[in-house]
């Protein structure tokens, strides 16, 4: 895992999609590519109250990940220092392995560009003190950044009941 | 990379942000990070905006119109022809028909002292704002309560210990400051009761939801006002000193018992009298929101006047956690901006050709007019020929319900001139469209932001046009000077414009650099509950017994009239909004488009189920105005007796490609039918039908 994190307080987030667009406009994309995407599950009757589940999902930064060895171009790479898989979009040659070979899709087809594009955590802001674009964005401070080991406790639990929460909607 | 302070403008709230600009172009906008309020934090439209400022389907010249309206011929003129064209058709109306042929709307902004000098110096007394059409009958219930009108009220979430949301639905109609505190309220445990006959985000962010009946509001209010006088849960001394009609009340609301209202509402008579309990534990820190649009039904302004009322009750105006009273520069020593519409201006001795202000419609506000009753004026010719049209960031033919009657309206004007940033329907079926730049492509009349601490903001702009575009008070001027009124326009720059507002406050544009505003004070202001509550009544309380109402011959307290539910295959068709987008504004951005490219329509899972409708099937929905195909969203999260859109939809306009023929039109199957006395029309009145197609 990258030494950051990106962690979602769900009771907080209002699936308002800020961080969808602010990442988009923030990488030049336009229609189509999302690197960051508010997955909506619910409402659904709990206790006799609807509550819904706004998931984040971007990219989870593997320690061991799938995506880089499956470019032949070397264009993903992980960072040394803080473990940030990014695309060096230079040589980046849009054959999409990166996309075939990611569990979690993570990687997105900018068509545009005909290249690859993922969330990086913003290198360039995090390496000048700021937070990723997403993070700023967000209306609620339902997303927060910072050093992975730095989770409170009580996400944790939050985001483990949510797991199984989420189970029992399958 | 250069950051620029400036307002928000893809919605109404203006929201603080800081634009980052690098070579003349929009990067990224984020919230202004100096404002505690909104720390960095923006919307998915306020980020959007970068895609409306690169928008290829905007305006991009002025355009006169060649083929017939709304047939898309037209040729582009410079700014000179166009304006000339455009001075000289309204000349043509004013030597015929007087200066009251000529009619003007707007959204409310922060130039609207332009316009309405503009109005005021050609002699028109037709200034029409859109507000009816949003909260008229709320202006209405604020007038007949307390003298001052919504627009000087706001609600205190983050110190608020209970808060009854009647269907204002804050997580998806999103304003940034707002949300920031109800989620920080939330957090603290600030306890939300939700009501609506649909489930919204913001009904699964709450405590308690109630699934009401559709059209109910005002029983439900009716009994918890019976609860809370018959149980003494009220504010005995606030009540005692500041409310006049309280007798009359207690006497009004005795037969309205919670379970009477369990029969109109839907709602449980036990939930009735635990919320009436729970509400009044925790007063004066309590809010019963009073709703923010407030065009629902005929009877908009006794349901929103007794919203109003359950505040009083609970002593919770002007207190803290509850509602205040706006200040403004004056609040604080220091004068306030100055206006155009301030100056000596000739005054005006026509009626409203509405009929506000008149026996006709005499409550609602007529400093904005009922817009509504623009068609049936313009087609009746009554009470005088209206035949000239000035349009300014406002799309009424979208706006006020029944499409098709707009447009046969609009087809007896002899010109209608549109300011706006793109194709809006009404612009598509003007003769002109004179081209706005977009709010960052302009600077506008420095804002003034009264609250409990009152503020100034400057919208400056952050990068140069892209295209032929003008501001609009540029726009206004050019027409001035063409006819003559230019002499009420005493600016010829932005920075005159400024200029002009700051003279006399001792505040100077430099005071703005560093944070893009200036707070005038530090501490929140609240008048002393004791002595010091300045209503603006007659009597100097708050009217439960509103001589507005009764000089008019309106009763204070209405009975009752029973909703009766929708005939067989019948549902009233309710509509609202959804976070990614502002009324008719932004269907067509291509970010916003791609979070929702369409409309859809609710449906109860039930109902769907007897009807034959299966969750994505196209359906048919028809009314007594039209009809239009949608796609059905089966689901349990709404009230069987209603169906649901978010407005907007539905346009007709090709040259917003992105959007055209995406959805339903709302618009086109509502009844134009009002809260007279309020002055909204009432949008959720019309019953449609709704068939599976194929």
């Amino acid at each position: 895992m990258s030494t950051y994190a990106i962690f979602q307080d769900e009771s907080k987030c209002i699936s308002c999609r800020s961080c969808q667009v602010q990442c988009k406009i923030n990488k030049g994309l336009s229609v189509g590519p999302k690197p960051n995407q508010i997955i909506e599950v619910g409402p659904v009757n709990k206790d006799g109250r609807p509550k819904a589940n706004f998931v984040f999902l971007s990219c989870f930064h593997c320690a061991d990940p799938w995506c880089v060895p499956a470019c032949p171009n070397e264009a993903m790479q992980k960072r040394d220092t803080d473990g940030v898989i990014f695309i060096n979009q230079n040589r980046c040659a849009g054959c999409k392995s990166c996309i075939m070979a990611c569990p979690w899709s993570a990687p997105q087809w900018d068509a545009q560009k005909g290249k690859a594009v993922k969330c990086d955590l913003c290198l360039e802001r995090i390496d000048a003190g700021l937070k990723p674009a997403c993070v700023t964005a967000c209306p609620t401070s339902a997303l927060s950044f910072g050093p992975a080991e730095n989770v409170p406790e009580t996400k944790r639990i939050r985001f483990a009941r949510q797991i199984v929460a989420s189970e029992g909607l399958h | 990379m250069q950051d620029v302070y400036s307002i928000c403008l893809m919605c109404t709230v203006r929201c603080p942000i800081k634009v980052m600009v690098d070579n003349d172009d929009v990067k990224l906008i984020e919230g202004n990070p100096h404002d505690p309020g909104i720390q960095g934090s923006i919307c998915p439209k306020g980020a959007a905006g970068v895609c409306l400022l690169n928008d290829q389907e905007r305006v991009k010249k002025p355009l006169i119109r060649t083929g017939p309206r709304g047939s898309g011929q037209w040729r582009e003129a410079s700014w000179e022809e166009a304006l000339d064209y455009v001075a000289a058709k309204l000349r043509e109306i004013k030597d015929k028909y007087g200066a009251r042929g000529i009619a003007y709307t707007e959204r409310s902004q922060l130039n609207s002292h332009i316009s309405k000098t503009f109005m005021r110096a050609l002699g028109s007394p037709n200034y029409f704002s859109h507000d009816s059409c949003c909260k008229g009958s709320l202006n209405t219930a604020f007038r007949s309560l307390t003298g001052y009108t919504d627009a000087n009220v706001g609600v205190d979430i983050g110190k608020a210990k209970h808060i009854i949301l009647f269907g204002r639905n804050y997580f998806e109609s999103i304003e940034l400051k707002a949300v920031k505190q109800l989620t920080n309220a939330l957090e603290n445990g600030t306890k939300l009761t939700y009501i609506d006959p649909r489930v919204t985000v913001t009904a699964t962010k709450a405590d308690k939801y109630l699934m009401i009946r559709p059209g109910t509001d005002l029983a439900l209010s009716y009994a918890l006002m019976n609860v809370i006088i018959n149980e003494e849960l009220y504010d005995k001394e606030y009540v005692r000193h500041w409310v006049l009609g309280f007798e009359e009340l207690k006497q009004f609301v005795g037969k309205y018992t919670p379970q009477w209202a369990e029969q109109q509402t839907g709602i449980a008579a036990h939930e009735i009298i635990s919320l009436a309990r729970q509400a009044s534990a925790v007063k004066p820190a309590v809010i019963f929101h009073y709703g923010y649009r407030s065009a629902h039904y005929t009877n908009e302004i006794y349901v929103r006047r007794a919203l109003i009322m359950l505040n009083a009750l609970m002593g919770s105006i002007e207190a803290p956690g509850g509602i205040f009273f706006k200040k403004g520069a004056g609040a604080v020593g220091k004068k306030p901006l100055n206006k155009l519409i301030g100056q000596v201006l000739p005054e005006i001795n026509e009626v409203r050709c509405d009929g506000a202000g008149t026996a006709k419609l005499p409550t609602p506000d007529p400093a904005h007019g009922v817009v509504q009753m623009l068609p049936r004026a313009i087609l009746e010719e009554d009470p005088y020929p209206v035949k000239g049209l000035i349009v300014w960031r406002h799309d009424p033919l979208l706006s006020i319900p029944d499409y098709e009657n707009n447009k046969r309206a609009f087809d007896k004007l002899d010109f209608i001139v549109t300011i706006d940033i793109h194709f809006s329907e009404t612009a598509w079926y003007s003769d002109v469209i004179l081209p706005e730049s977009i709010y960052l492509e302009r600077g506008d009349s420095i804002q003034e932001n009264a609250g409990l601490k009152p503020s100034l903001y400057l919208r400056k702009p952050a990068v140069t046009p892209r295209y032929d575009t003008k501001p609009g008070w540029e726009i206004m001027k050019g027409l001035a000077d063409r006819l003559d009124i230019g002499q009420y326009f005493p600016y010829h720059s932005l920075d005159d414009l400024w200029h002009y507002q700051l003279q006399g406050t001792g505040l100077t544009l430099e005071d703005f650099a560093a944070k893009g505003f200036v707070s005038l004070c530090d501490e929140p202001i609240y008048w002393n509950r004791e002595d010091g509550l300045k209503f603006k009544t007659p009597s100097g309380k708050i009217e439960f017994v509103s001589s507005l109402l009764e000089e008019n011959g309106y009763p204070s307290f209405p009975e009752y009239e029973s909703v009766q539910p929708p005939a067989e295959g019948y549902f009233r068709l309710m509509i609202g909004r959804n976070v990614a987008h502002t009324h008719v504004s932004t269907q067509n951005n291509p970010l916003l488009h791609e979070l929702m490219p369409e409309n859809l329509l609710w449906i109860n899972t039930e109902k769907a189920g007897y009807l034959g409708i299966k969750n994505g099937q196209m359906v048919k929905v028809s009314s007594s105005r039209g009809q239009e195909t949608i796609r059905a969203h089966v689901t349990d999260l709404i009230h069987p007796e209603a169906v649901f859109m978010v407005h907007g939809f539905g346009r007709k306009v090709k040259a917003q490609t992105r959007c055209y023929n995406k959805g339903a039109s709302d618009t086109l199957l509502q009844e134009n039918i009002s809260d007279n006395i309020g002055g909204s029309p009432a949008l959720q009145h019309v019953h449609v039908k709704v068939q599976a197609v194929g």
